[in-house]
Order: C-alpha cells, then structure tokens, then sequence
C-alpha cells in the first residue's frame, strides 16, 4: 500500500521515548521524551552537563541507552541501526578526522563508507560550496580549527543525509565563514528536506536556524518550543538571556523549569511538542 | 548482490584510508620494513655461526633452513597481529573512532579490513627481507614449496586472532595498554618453539606450547627442513586451533565493544 505523501511529510524522523542514560549512581540522562519533524532545525541546548552530548551519542547507536527507546527514520536504534546510520551522519569538532589524509582522501573514505554513488563529484560538489578547493589536497592534519570544521561539516553532508546531528557546527569558524556555513545549512535542509538536530552554544545561531529548541538540564527536557515562544515565555530580548535563566534557575519560567517537560507543555500557548 | 557490493565498498574504504596513510609516512613504511629486515640479518650471521661453528655446510644448511625460515615465518605472524592492532590504534591515535562507529560500517566489515590490511602489510615488509636472504646468505625460503602457503596461513590467522584479542584488551583498558600491542605476541615467543624444538622445553610447559597453533607450524618447518618431510597433521591440528582462538578472540572482541558502548568510550579519543 502506498503512504500518502502527506502521511510522509508528517512522520517524526526521530522519536525519543523516555530514554535514560545512567552511568553507575550518575544519572546522566532522566527519562526524556521528544520528537523531531522531517525537515525541521532543532537545537538541542543546555550548559555543560545537561545531557546533550550523551543524548545525541544514544540517538546515533554509538552509545546504549540504560532504558528508553530511539526511533531514527523508523528503524530502532538499538535493534536494527545500521540501515538509520546509512541515512544519517555526524560532525563535532570534538571527533577529529584523521589528521595524516588529505581532505579529499577523507572525504573519499567516508564517501565509500556511506556508499555514495559518485563520491568524486559529490567531493567536487562540497568542495566548491564550503570553499575546501584552496586546501583538498592537503592533510587534514595541517588545516586550521575552522578548515578542520568545514571539512567535518562537508564529511557530515557527503552522503545527503536525511538527518544530520551536529554539535556546534560553526564552532571556530569565523563571523563571515560560520554565516556562509549556516546560510548552506540552511539551504540543504531546504532542498532535501533534512533534519536537523544540532547542539550548539550559539545562541544567534539557534534564532536564525532553528525551528525549535529543547532546553536540557541535568538529564531532563525542563523547556521546548520555537525560539520566539521560548524568548516571550521568559520575557526575554533574545536567546541567550533563555538560556541564562534556564541555565541559572533564575528569571520569569525557571521555578517551573525543573519539572519534567509534561509541565512545561502545558504552559505553551501553542500546546506543540519539540518540532 | 547490492548488500555484498555495498559492504564491499565498505571495506575497500577502510582500505585505502590505510593505504594512504602507509604511502605518505615514509617513517611507517621504513618501520615496516626495519623489523624483519634487521632480524633477517641479525639471525643470518647467528645462523651462519651455527654452522661454521658447529662443522660443515650441511649444518650450515640446517641452520639457515631451521633458524632463518623461523625468523621469517615468525615474522609474519607477528606483522599481521601488529597490522591488525595498528589498524585500530591509528584511528585511536587519529581520534576518528567516533565517526567509524557511527557510520554503517558493520563490525564484522572493519575487521575484515584490518585483516586484508594486515596481510598486505605483512608481505610488503617480509617480501625484501625473503629477497635479501637469497644473495646475503643463498638461501630461499621460497625452497620450501607448498607447505611454505600452509605454514603462513596459519600464522596469519594466529596473527588475526592475536590481534583482535589485543583490540578487545585495548578497548576494555583503554589507551594506556597500548605497549600489548608490541608486547603481547613476543610474551608467547618462547612458548611457540620457533628456533628450538617443543622437547626443548620443560615437560611441564610442553603442553602449553601444543596449545599454540605457531608451535605446530615451527616444528613442521623443522621435519620439513631436517627430515624432508612435510606433516600434514601438524597444520590440521594448527588450524583446528586457529579456529577455536579466533572463535574465542571474536567473542571478546565483541563483549569489549558493547562494553565500550555502554561505558560511553567509544566516542572518547582514549577508547
């Protein structure tokens, strides 16, 4: 039977079910939920150790959830999920690419691995678009912070994933470089309706891209909603000042920004979930 | 058929990524080459008093059969197991085991690389010293025919399943047990009867060395050499034990990795 495509265009590309990560007594992540639309821009935000960085390490199978289920384009994530990670890919400037490789070799590399059909032209393609022409030919490992994070972001894209996880994608890149970079972003969601799910510390960034925010902290999903509703919620100019509330415990929402994200959705105007 | 394609591909990809890594390092590949070539000539002049020593070139010949071919032969086993575990600790050292694991690439694919890898090699570093050995001290262990393809499959595989053992090890200790990478096959060296006969040991080690495949494959080398006989059922026996290793080696390999994935270290550098 054929889905109709308008069923397509609804189905959640990620569908996280009360997922707990538990490191000995460490409760490193407390039972969250969500769902991420195909073709949205999610931030995934929170100070340092709220959970983001082992939430997408258990959304990409490189890390087993204590309980809790991950769903990623339909496959589940701890049963099957290597048909989800051909369709998915990756980048931090936290996992390097192998220093010793030229750009181009690397991108060759991954490009066999994800099996794209014509991974020179898809490397000419992404080499043109995020300006790696200047230095394909040199290692990786001679590149400075923001070349390095350019080539893992066109490592990220090589195979057009249909969902994309990034941590702090223009992390190190200059104001003019890290603009270009989420101007392209933005237009391959765009035109290939990818998702997205990045973590990032950039707040300007998650205003201009993002459709919706997850705020993360100690474990748990304390607020969501688009980043306009966030900055209204909290009565706030803008994104960083959410963040300082949500981070601090201070400001207009945070007495009941602890409680787990059910709360939190019944105070959104809107009554949407994540994405 | 698309599935075997594709995993094909896969494999090739890890393939070249170490090939490339081999062909731009002048120091990997001097490295590669150094050992072999350095014990070939050490134990050539060892072997070369043996004989002269011990009276008479058919000594001298049994010398450089017995002596150098176990160098040799030794040699590939210990090539392959250090191709396997570098090909694990050059994407530790890399800090890019994060972008493996996530990718599609099926465990069961990287291993199968680091395996075709290893042989390769394994050959490029042996093949000069196996060459030098015919001008330096005229003898060929390309002489010993077919049971030579016996004797280094079997060390091979030895070297496989040494190999993903030590990975298991690695990733369940982490980084800081790196010198098992080097140290670990050498410890077995005494053990696999490789210049001396298993009846040189103390009777109550002997089983211990019977338990190793390389030690069939040394002293089959030795009834090759000193007997002009080659015995079959020392390599059925090898490789029986091979395989119940690599069943063992496969297994830890596998516990280590779900470990790791559940520890979290395997998007850490040090995993």
């Amino acid at each position: 039977m054929t889905v109709p495509e308008t069923v397509k265009e609804d189905t959640p590309s990620i569908v996280v079910r009360d997922l707990v990560k538990r490191y000995g007594k460490v409760l490193a992540v407390d039972g969250i939920s969500f769902e991420i639309k195909k073709g949205s821009i999610t931030a995934l935000l929170g100070g340092n150790g709220a959970g983001k960085t082992t939430t997408i390490s258990m959304l990409l199978g490189a890390l087993k959830p204590t309980s809790g289920s991950i769903h990623v384009l339909g496959h589940d994530m701890e049963k099957n999920r290597y048909p989800a990670l051909q369709r998915m890919n990756f980048s931090s400037p936290y996992v390097d690419l192998p220093g010793a490789l030229t750009v181009r070799q690397c991108l060759r590399v991954y490009g066999k691995l994800y099996n794209v059909p014509d991974v020179e032209n898809a490397i000419d393609k992404l080499a043109e678009d995020l300006d790696l022409s200047e230095f394909i030919d040199r290692k990786v490992g001679r590149l400075s912070a923001g070349q390095k994070t350019r080539v893992s972001v066109a490592k990220a894209l090589v195979n057009k994933p249909e969902v994309l996880l990034l941590d702090e994608p223009t992390a190190s890149l200059d104001p003019d470089t890290a603009d270009r970079i989420r101007g392209y972003l933005d237009g391959f969601r765009r035109d290939y309706g990818m998702t997205f799910l990045m973590a990032s510390h950039n707040m300007r960034e998650v205003e201009r891209l993002c459709d919706n925010v997850l705020m993360m902290k100690r474990g748990k999903i304390v607020d969501q909603g688009t980043p306009q509703q966030l900055i209204t919620r909290y009565g706030r100019a803008d994104m960083e000042e959410v963040f300082l509330d949500i981070a601090r415990g201070t400001g207009r929402s945070s007495e009941q920004g602890d409680e787990a994200q059910g709360a939190v959705r019944a105070k959104d105007p809107d009554g949407e979930q994540a994405a | 058929m698309n599935g075997i394609c594709n995993s094909w591909r896969r494999i090739y990809a890890i393939l070249i990524r170490h090939i490339y890594i081999l062909r731009g390092s002048v120091p990997r590949l001097l490295e590669n080459i150094y050992w072999p070539t350095i014990q070939m000539v050490l134990w050539g002049f060892i072997s070369r008093f043996f004989a002269y020593g011990q009276g008479g070139a058919s000594m001298g010949e049994v010398a450089f059969g017995t002596l150098l071919g176990a160098v040799l032969l030794w040699d590939m086993l210990f090539r392959t197991q250090i191709g396997v575990t570098l090909s694990y600790l050059e994407e530790v050292w890399a800090r890019n085991l994060g972008h493996l694991f996530v990718s599609p690439l099926r465990p069961y694919e990287w291993w199968a690389a680091m395996m075709l890898f290893s042989v390769m090699r394994a050959l490029a570093g042996l093949l000069p010293a196996a060459l030098m050995a015919i001008p330096f001290y005229g003898f060929s262990i390309f002489d010993l025919g077919l049971p030579l393809l016996f004797f280094f499959l079997n060390l091979m595989f030895m070297g496989w399943w040494l190999g993903f053992l030590i990975i298991g090890m690695l990733l369940k200790a982490g980084q800081g047990a790196e010198p098992l990478a080097w140290a670990f096959t050498f410890l077995l060296a005494p053990f696999c009867a490789v210049y001396y006969p298993v009846s040189m040991l103390p009777h109550w080690l002997q089983p211990v060395a019977y338990a190793l495949p390389a030690s069939h494959v040394f002293e089959g080398l030795r009834a090759l050499v000193l007997h002009h006989h080659f015995d079959a059922h020392e390599m059925v026996v090898a490789f029986a034990l091979n395989l119940l290793y690599m069943a063992i080696s496969m297994g830890v390999l596998q516990a280590a990795f779900n470990s790791a994935r559940k520890a979290g270290t395997l998007l850490q550098s040090d995993a």
